[in-house]
């Protein structure tokens, strides 16, 4: 792998607070290693800014493996920037080339009010999850881990949906800022396991009318959702949730 | 003084004792009474969960702006349980005995072989949350192997089973907020611990949203605050982990035990230069596949595929042959260092080692896979084509991920990897029943030190986490709240509260004043390289001193010269970051008073002064078969407290994998 320097320009969003109307700021970046992630990028830009007297950047991050879902970048008008399956701490800069300028934002949506610059509030998720997205099951209940055999194929496609990192880029990236991907996901995992079966109902209920409550918009099918989902959670639990939304709703007893 | 409260009877009959004759606390009373649990990893998040299912009202804070967020859920490899699925030979003995073994008879039995008891509820408690474990074709579980067993007892999730696990008590946590028992408090972080009479009662917390200072009561506070490896700045730990709240309850009366026993964990992805902020590891599971191995001459600057066969060395493989690459951790980090140091290194600086999986890729997949599908005589590239689809399922995330880091593809080259910081064995020093050596306040999972001695091996971290908060910690908070059920809240108008506040106020003031000229940034990557150079992979008498005395010299310029923009009164992250690089400076000196007063080496804690001459780790159980507990007394002054831990099963035997 050939590794090279490079400057940059960086339009990056400034907001001081939730009250604050916000604006870009403009910096130039020099002596950008390709072997740099991206927020390791900005924090030789943040030490600049702190070394210069300035206010650094406020950005959420933590694990910088891809698996925390804390970072939240809309970079270049792509929530996580350009790479396919990949979140902002993954991004390394060999992506870019001397000159570039890149335009840095927080998600914007409704239900995700920034903080500070690029900072988010997603405690809608949490919320969401409060609604139905568990298997009521008390510590202590549980029969023999083997007692309940289940297809492997099944499993895997519980796997799949429950590597939701709760990052919020398919809001992000949703013209209508819907959360249908996020839900279809913790939907989907539950109702292809049997222990997640007695509640499937009610929980594929309570989850939307709380995303709804929250302020995130209607799905229309478009599909940006899945196309920068970093952990790749496939549309197909979007169409899995309206089954589950549908037959919930034909057949709810109570 | 130091009373572990261990309870009497034969090992294996200890916790069913326990838990027969521990104090209960009746329905109608627990709905009365308060418990605080700072952190919501799986330590965090299954305590909360648990005591919310049982009545109490818990308050449970986090850093982080979510729960989910916390840094259990990087974890990779896998769980262990001695469910004996496989029909190996397993069971709560031989996991028992392996802990202890690889720990390097430096844990305490009675707590190890409760969490190896335990382990078996842990998988059957998840797969009824609907954690999606790794499954065989007949619908069963599967299990991997991990280091320093001959067992298959690792549950997996492909490489993202800390994430599944976290999910799965994130789920439980979130439950019981939504029926009121949990009130979760996000984006906080606990600055002090209240102590009345004695007993902590309370916290006081930031709100890093608004800056104000929050004070809030419980009957009972549980520490679930993870490990200290950010202490090094570069480690695997998330940005964000940080040893404040277990730092500050140690210098309210909490022992601090073998802060020392670190983790430096063998397969990860080598630093690339001096703005790295982070280490990635690649998961110890990789080297059930994977084999590691040098060019057999030095200075051998050939890519890895040109270089044959017969010119490698597999130098595990060679060194302990029983274990191979499958040796505990601390012993593949040791041996690699030494390859490097000799000059067999490999990468632009020399500090890496490969990890091969082309072997397993065509002998142990490839040919299985063929065999399945009926192909006769398969040539290479159908093995390897074959292959790369099955490793792509065990560890395809894994492998995504070195490649977006380094921009190498692992299935066609190996990996290049290097040790680095991962774990903290020390931590808390806690009781049987998980208490420090404060009442009523307790220490679960990685913040605390009691189950994995001077070395944690592979997938026992998960274990222990939830162990801690599932299984042990609901039967012994009810055991100490038995005798509160009389005391009433106490409100956060009393002086205790009011003085822990404004002793966190005056620091906070006192940082943001100093207004100097270096970066906190700066400050912690030169305690960083203090640490690893000289209280990293080999410490000795001559070099920890030198870091004694270059810490406390760092303590003072950062006390005097760190400039932090913005003010108190806002969301301010340099500010949160700067008291916790403030609690890492200390706690560094005293990692390394620690590893100064243990001239012997141990697990993860090598003494150049103390070793065989074949270069393996040499014990003294003679002089040093303690756990040290420190006692805060004042500036640079600690008083060491020994608790001598007996072996009545698992004898101590000097450590071989060969």
């Amino acid at each position: 792998m050939q590794h090279y320097t490079m400057n940059l320009t960086l339009k990056v969003w400034r907001q001081k607070n939730a009250g604050d109307n916000g604006h870009f700021e403009t910096y130039p970046v020099k002596d950008i290693s390709s072997e740099m992630s991206f927020l390791e990028m900005i924090d030789v830009l943040n030490e600049q800014l702190i070394k210069d007297g300035k206010e650094p950047i406020a950005f959420d991050h933590d694990c910088r493996e891809g698996i925390c879902g804390m970072c939240s970048m809309y970079i270049n008008g792509r929530p996580h920037g350009p790479w396919q399956q990949n979140t902002t701490c993954q991004l390394h800069m060999r992506a870019y080339q001397d000159g570039d300028t890149i335009v840095v934002e927080p998600w914007r949506a409704n239900a995700f009010p920034v903080i500070k610059d690029l900072m988010v509030d997603r405690s809608a998720f949490d919320r969401i999850i409060q609604a139905g997205g568990y298997i009521s099951v008390n510590t202590g209940n549980a029969v023999d881990a083997n007692a309940t055999p289940i297809e492997k194929d099944k499993a895997d496609e519980a796997f799949a949906a429950a590597a939701c990192i709760g990052c919020g880029a398919c809001v992000a990236a949703c013209k209508n800022s819907s959360a249908m991907l996020f839900v279809g996901a913790k939907v989907s995992h539950l109702a292809l396991l049997p222990q997640g079966s007695p509640e499937r109902k009610n929980r594929a209920l309570n989850m939307v009318t709380q995303m709804d409550k929250e302020g995130f918009g209607a799905c229309t099918n478009t599909g940006a959702c899945e196309a920068v989902c970093p952990k790749g959670i496939s549309i197909e639990n979007i169409a899995r949730l309206n089954r589950e939304y549908m037959m919930a709703g034909l057949t709810e007893d109570k | 003084m130091l009373d572990s409260k261990i309870p009497s009877g034969s090992l294996d009959q200890k916790w069913t004792s326990y838990k027969g004759h521990c104090k209960l606390v009746n329905p109608a009373n627990k709905r009365k009474l308060e418990v605080i649990v700072v952190g919501t990893g799986l330590a965090g998040a299954s305590a909360a969960a648990s005591l919310g299912e049982l009545g109490y009202q818990v308050k449970a804070f986090c850093f982080q702006d979510s729960p989910r967020r916390a840094h259990s859920i990087a974890a990779q490899g896998g769980i262990n349980a001695a469910k004996n699925y496989q029909n190996d030979g397993d069971s709560v003995y031989r996991l028992f005995y392996d802990t202890i073994k690889g720990g390097d008879y430096r844990a305490r039995e009675a707590n190890v072989h409760r969490l190896a008891e335990v382990s078996v509820n842990i998988i059957d408690q998840c797969v009824a949350q609907g954690v999606p474990f790794a499954r065989e074709y007949g619908g069963l579980l599967n299990n991997r192997s991990f280091g320093g067993t001959q067992v298959k007892r690792t549950f997996y999730a492909a490489g993202q089973t800390g994430q599944q696990l976290l999910i799965g008590a994130y789920q439980a946590l979130e439950r019981q907020v939504a029926l009121g028992k949990v009130t979760m408090h996000t984006r906080h972080e606990m600055l002090d611990v209240v102590v009345i009479d004695g007993k902590a009662r309370g916290i006081i917390c930031r709100n890093l949203v608004t800056g104000e200072l929050e004070r809030h009561f419980g009957h009972a506070v549980l520490l679930c605050t993870g490990g200290y490896g950010n202490v090094f700045y570069l480690s695997t730990n998330a940005m964000g982990s940080n040893v404040t709240a277990a730092w500050k309850a140690h210098k309210k009366g909490a022992y601090f035990a073998n802060p020392c026993f670190t983790q430096i964990h063998p397969t990860c992805i080598p630093v690339s230069g001096d703005h790295q902020s982070k280490l990635t590891l690649m998961s110890e599971s990789l080297r059930n596949d994977g084999r590691i191995w040098v060019p057999a001459k030095t200075g051998d600057k050939r890519p890895a595929n040109d270089i044959p066969e017969e010119e490698r060395d597999y130098f595990l493989e060679r060194r302990y042959p029983a274990f191979g690459n499958l040796v505990p951790r601390d012993v593949a980090s040791r041996a690699a260092k030494e390859r490097c140091d000799a000059g067999f290194g490999v990468g632009t600086t020399g500090q890496a080692v490969y990890l091969d999986f082309k072997y397993n890729l065509i002998n142990k997949y490839g040919k299985a896979e063929a065999n399945k599908q009926g192909i006769q005589h398969p040539d290479t590239d159908t093995l390897m084509r074959l292959g790369k689809e099955v490793v792509k399922e065990e560890y395809g995330n894994l492998f995504d991920m070195y490649e977006k880091i380094t921009g190498e593809n692992p299935y066609e080259v190996p990996m290049r990897i290097y040790p680095a910081v991962h774990y903290t064995m020390g931590g808390l020093w806690v009781d049987y029943e998980l208490m420090t050596s404060v009442k009523g306040l307790y220490a679960l999972g990685e913040a605390n030190f009691s189950d994995h001695g001077a070395n944690r091996l592979g997938a026992s971290a998960l274990m222990q986490g939830l162990a801690d908060g599932y299984f042990v910690i609901p039967y012994t908070v009810g055991n100490y709240l038995a005798d509160e059920i009389a005391t009433k809240p106490i409100p956060t108008d009393h002086p205790a509260f009011i003085e822990a506040e404004q002793q966190a106020a005056d620091r906070i003031n006192r940082l943001i004043s100093i207004n100097g000229t270096k970066t906190v940034e700066s400050f912690h990557k030169r305690l960083g390289k203090i640490m690893w150079e000289e209280c990293g992979m080999a410490r000795s008498e001559k070099g920890l001193t030198k870091a004694i005395e270059e810490i406390r010299q760092l303590k003072k310029e950062f006390w005097s010269d760190v400039k932090i923009p913005g003010s108190i009164n806002e969301m301010n992250p340099e500010l949160d970051k700067a008291g916790r690089v403030a609690d890492f400076i200390e706690l560094g000196e005293l990692m390394c008073i620690d590893a100064l007063d243990r001239n012997e080496s141990c697990g993860g804690h090598f003494r150049e002064e103390s070793q065989t001459n074949e270069g393996e780790a040499l014990r003294n159980d003679q002089q040093y078969a303690y756990v040290a507990a420190w006692a805060y007394q004042s500036e640079n002054n600690w008083q060491l407290n020994k608790e001598s831990l007996s072996f009545e099963v698992a004898k101590p035997s000097q450590r071989s994998y060969k």
